[in-house]
């Protein structure tokens, strides 16, 4: 069983080097996702170890600290893919709680809401009272800024933010930056994070020890996975380069309600799940919409993400897991 | 000869009523001039739009699946734009030189805009950038 785990994961890290997604690539990062895989970066080269699920911790030791990032709740939304993203991200709060460490943050990566509303942020902050994790970290959707210039959302998360909400926090060594890239949006364009932001966010990376691990964090993701559907931030390729010189960056993103990974050097980018509805595989379906899946396949495709950081290696290990809790089986079922 | 006379006094008049009424058409098209009206807007309920019974040409396009259609529309000055919007996900309608901006239109949301001047209008949504058209205004 090990055996076999590791040829995937070999074939998997050749499949990552190819920046065209294609349809096999797609799900084999599906079957990924719902794997409990464990990926640890140590000076850049990724390995994986088994998330042993039955003892209830983590293969891993050594861990700094932990959090989990959600994306995409959308409250508010109520059509046939998901009549109730409120119970689903309830689910998604149970799940983090089942967890055998308790996440000393969460991390929200945008589409809190579907539509700005007071109620629909009402609603969110009402469910995450029950999350264990009581310091969250937030970085808007482009659903989150539909009113006056996105007042909602910066009233209730911007405190302490710049510009459109963006900020950086450390965590034990570990220099995290929440970035905007879903505002003043140009026509026939992809995300975009703007002259002013690029400007900070040198600015805030300057002096910084190249040791010293980075977690940049945007709704919509920092890597090209597919124009065609706005899955990409035109101006992503400047901020990148201000984190050249670092040993270890993660990039967290949502927006694509998939799991998506890349690995470029020093580098690593994840897309986290949707708490509220899955979308298709890039170019599987005529757009970007809320995918419908069997209602009972639904908390396979929608998931939380859980971050260990492990001071020994300096590194982050990422583990994506569905709301239904399912682990290896499932994945060998669908990879096939 | 009479008939001939009466006749060319009832042309006169049948004239002068002509002239009134097309000034008064023109007057009141103008105070009609540019105006935006939109429903549902950010409140989330879903019912149409309503302003009275159309004083002109009227022209619809439908949002769905991330795409406006017709994705280039060209229609008469003076000519009432409809969006609908019938996708699953909301969608907004912005003038990309800043004359128009809906709010964000929910499913079965509308937003109107009449359009005075003739020109190109191109539009998107600010939410889905990729998401573009255009309204050609003819004189």
């Amino acid at each position: 069983m090990a055996d076999k785990k590791r040829d995937f994961i070999d074939q998997k890290l050749q499949d990552l080097n190819n920046d065209g997604v294609d349809r096999r690539g797609f799900l084999k990062c599906m079957a990924w996702a719902g794997t409990g895989l464990v990926w640890t970066m140590s000076g850049g080269i990724p390995v994986s170890h088994a998330f042993d699920k039955s003892s209830g911790k983590s293969a891993v030791k050594g861990a700094g600290f932990s959090f989990v990032q959600i994306s995409d709740s959308h409250i508010g939304f109520n059509k046939p893919a998901n009549p109730d993203v409120t119970a689903t991200l309830q689910t998604a709060i149970n799940r983090i709680n089942a967890l055998p460490h308790i996440p000393d943050f969460l991390i929200h990566t945008g589409d809190l809401s579907q539509l700005s509303k007071p109620s629909e942020f009402d609603t969110l902050d009402q469910a995450l009272k029950g999350a264990a994790a009581k310091q969250i970290y937030f970085v808007p959707g482009e659903h989150d800024m539909l009113t006056d210039n996105g007042e909602q959302y910066l009233q209730r998360y911007g405190k302490g933010t710049k510009g459109a909400g963006w900020y950086s926090f450390d965590q034990k060594g570990v220099h995290f930056v929440g970035l905007v890239n879903v505002v003043n949006l140009k026509a026939g364009g992809l995300g975009s994070l703007g002259h002013e932001q690029l400007e900070w966010l040198e600015d805030d990376l300057k002096g910084r020890s190249a040791s010293t691990p980075i977690v940049l964090f945007a709704h919509i993701p920092l890597w090209t996975i597919y124009p065609d559907w706005g899955w990409g931030t035109d101006d992503s390729e400047q901020a990148l380069s201000y984190v050249k010189k670092f040993g270890s960056v993660t990039v967290l993103n949502g927006h694509i309600h998939q799991v998506m990974q890349k690995i470029e050097g020093k580098l690593s980018f994840h897309t986290a799940m949707s708490t509220a509805f899955p979308q298709p595989a890039p170019g599987t379906a005529p757009s970007a919409g809320p995918m419908k899946v069997p209602a009972d396949q639904l908390q396979k495709v929608l998931g939380i993400t859980d971050v260990n950081y492990l001071v020994s290696g300096k590194s982050l290990a990422i583990v994506d897991s569905p709301l239904d809790g399912s682990t290896s089986s499932a994945s060998e079922k669908s990879s096939g | 000869m009479k008939s001939i006379k009466i006749s060319k006094v009832v042309d006169l008049r049948w004239s002068a009523m002509a002239l009134v009424t097309v000034v008064s058409l023109m007057a009141l098209g103008g105070t009609l001039a540019s105006s935006a009206s939109q429903s549902g807007g950010g409140s989330g309920t879903a019912h149409a739009a309503s302003a009275g019974a159309p004083t002109g040409p009227e022209m619809e396009v439908k949002i769905d699946n991330f795409v406006f259609s017709p994705g280039v529309v060209t229609v008469k000055a003076g000519t009432q734009v409809t969006w609908i919007n019938k996708d699953d996900i909301p969608h907004t309608v912005d003038s990309t030189e800043g004359k128009f901006k809906s709010a964000a239109l929910d499913t079965d949301d509308k937003f109107q805009f009449k359009f005075i001047e003739p020109g190109e209008y191109p539009f998107y949504c600010r939410m889905h950038p990729k998401m573009t058209g255009k309204i050609i205004v003819q004189p």
